[in-house]
């Protein structure tokens, strides 16, 4: 029997993290955050009242806040930046990559608005290439929750993780579905949503709920399919995935990202270096977004349901 | 220390850097020579620091950040003489396995260094993070953060300049190494930052200058003034009017040094100009 995720009242992953911020900041005192004029965007205004010593407003200007941030860390506070994906990667590589990471210093940069289904902005706040970005830096660790309630956990559970961590989340409402407490969500663990003997699909962030009605649609025309969220981008659960990997040759990713350099790329890395399988990529193909609503944007650019349904098909007639 | 000893030292240290660069057949000398004096009436007279129990944090101690990092020669050199690791380590700098990387780096646990620096901008933010950190619990010490002036084309600087102006960040000294020089030539042709000073003051900033960053009573003066004016609700920023190359005459105001070793030729006239006035590494 498998199990039947609902929507349990749909909310977006931004408010968990910042529900999960003051919860971290209330366990533990080492706990400041740091906005760069998108407080209340990124959903740390809760935060920024309740600690406002510990809250440090620093203006349009993220790459001063990354500094400021890897300073306060090496006084053993634990920084929480929080901006949109794009100011928090691609604005600010060389000031993550030399003040955080080569600098071993335990920052938190949380990044709201990721993907496409940041909408109507368009595509210059669409961030698609961070999880790139984050993980080709060495000593990151990169987690991208499935929603609302995984977010909440996925902030607690950065706060207590020794190291930098890139923590991945998004503006719009979506369904919330995982439990509000889940000892199965461990960083660096993948979580095994729903068994399948036919063809696993590998998706994280937004996209594992997608997976899942992909899974349950394809059930109804009856293929059975697993659905593992992989939320930790790195480091790499390398045996959780091999275990699907040697179980199917049918595997599909499924990311609100670029083609390259994210879920796609990590999940061929595992199948070419431990077990050879063809992988098929549900993803942004090489281009850059658009103003739209979030729904109309994932149907556009190939990441729905049934976008995924389609190319679980595709890896089974290629096998054949 | 006294003066006389503060300029033995000095002499010492520039001796070192040249050497250095010269057995690493790489790095920044020009630079290096120009900041040594400062760095040594910091570490040898002026930051209260204690060489033998460094942490990253230094709780109770004031911390220091190298943001031009590339003249870290000098600061190596400096941290060796002063006890933050053995002197003999100084002939590994640049070379594989050496905690003395070519920028600073915190990876190998060099003491003494808090923050990777290099890609230019960053440490001054850092500085400011770490000044932050001191008022939230409450340590009484201060930061003091150089800055080069070519360093300050870079858009972060400015972020940080009006960060900690607005924050009033006033336990915090940045000194920056006014030599008019960057790697293409004068900063006056490269990239115009004058008004220098008239710049910090329009940021909200206390400024300072120091004319004679060559001459120890000077730059004690200097730095005492600097304190005396911190915590009175903004920071601090000493224009320290250096001479890149200081003390080999062919390396004096001439931006070429900026990132080059010199041949074994202008090693040996180099050397001639530095006394040995300790003992080398």
């Amino acid at each position: 029997m498998r199990v039947r995720f609902v929507d349990t009242g749909s909310k977006d992953t931004r408010s968990g993290f910042g529900v999960g911020l003051l919860e971290a900041a209330q366990k533990n005192p080492k706990i400041v955050a740091l906005a760069a004029d998108l407080a209340s965007s990124v959903k740390m205004d809760a935060f920024a009242q309740k600690f406002p010593e510990r809250f440090f407003q620093c203006g349009v200007a993220e790459a001063n806040m990354i500094g400021v941030a890897a300073g306060l860390a090496t006084m053993g506070f634990i920084p929480f930046v929080g901006t949109f994906a794009n100011f928090a990667t691609g604005r600010v590589y060389d000031q993550v990559r030399q003040s955080i990471c080569y600098s071993g210093k335990n920052v938190k940069i949380a990044a709201s608005h990721a993907g496409l289904t940041l909408g109507e902005d368009g595509a210059t706040h669409q961030m698609l290439e961070d999880i790139g970005l984050m993980r080709g830096l060495p000593g990151m660790t990169v987690v991208c929750p499935c929603d609302y309630n995984q977010t909440r956990l996925a902030t607690l559970a950065a706060a207590e993780w020794e190291g930098p961590v890139y923590l991945r989340f998004g503006r719009p409402v979506m369904p919330n579905f995982t439990p509000t407490e889940d000892p199965s969500f461990k960083i660096g663990k993948v979580q095994v949503l729903l068994e399948g003997k036919e063809g696993v699909i590998f998706a994280t962030g937004h996209m594992v709920w997608q997976a899942l009605q992909a899974s349950y649609m394809l059930e109804e025309q009856g293929v059975s399919v697993a659905v593992v969220n992989v939320h930790t981008l790195k480091p790499i659960d390398v045996e959780g995935i091999v275990e699907w990997l040697e179980r199917t040759n049918v595997v599909v990713t499924a990311e609100e990202h670029q083609i390259y350099n994210g879920l796609g790329d990590i999940i061929s890395y595992v199948a070419t270096s431990y077990c050879p399988r063809y992988v098929v990529r549900v993803a942004v193909k090489d281009t850059f977004g658009e103003s739209g609503k979030p729904h109309e944007l994932m149907e556009k650019y190939g990441l729905t349901a049934s976008h995924i349904a389609s190319a679980v098909k595709y890896a089974i007639e290629r096998k054949k | 220390m006294e003066v006389k000893e503060l300029e033995r030292v000095a002499a010492q240290i520039r001796r070192d850097v040249v050497r250095m660069v010269y057995e690493a057949q790489s790095g920044h000398p020009g630079g290096a020579l120009g900041a040594t004096d400062i760095l040594v009436a910091l570490y040898f007279a002026h930051m209260r620091h204690n060489p033998s129990t460094f942490s990253a944090a230094g709780l109770g101690e004031d911390v220091f950040i190298l943001s031009n990092g590339h003249i870290c020669a000098a600061w190596y050199a400096v941290l060796a003489r002063r006890g933050y690791f053995p002197m003999a380590e100084l002939s590994t700098f640049r070379r594989i396995d050496s905690r003395l990387q070519g920028h600073p780096a915190t990876k190998e646990g060099l003491p003494g260094v808090r923050v990777a620096t290099g890609s230019l901008g960053q440490g001054l933010s850092v500085g400011i993070g770490i000044a932050l950190g001191k008022k939230l619990t409450r340590d009484p010490y201060k930061v003091y953060v150089m800055i080069g002036d070519g360093e300050a084309n870079e858009g972060q600087i400015w972020e940080a300049a009006l960060f900690a102006s607005h924050h009033r960040v006033d336990n915090l000294i940045v000194i920056m190494d006014r030599n008019y020089k960057q790697i293409d030539g004068d900063t006056r042709e490269v990239l115009n930052t004058d008004p220098m000073e008239d710049k910090w003051k329009a940021f909200g900033w206390e400024v300072v200058s120091l004319k004679e960053p060559h001459h120890f009573p000077s730059i004690l003066e200097t730095l005492q003034e600097a304190t005396a004016r911190c915590e009175k609700g903004k920071p601090v920023i000493i224009i320290a009017y250096t001479t890149m190359g200081k003390g080999v005459d062919f390396m004096e105001n001439d931006h070429r040094w900026h990132g080059k070793p010199p041949n074994s030729h202008e090693y040996e006239r180099a050397l001639r100009q530095l006394p040995c006035t300790l003992a080398d590494y």
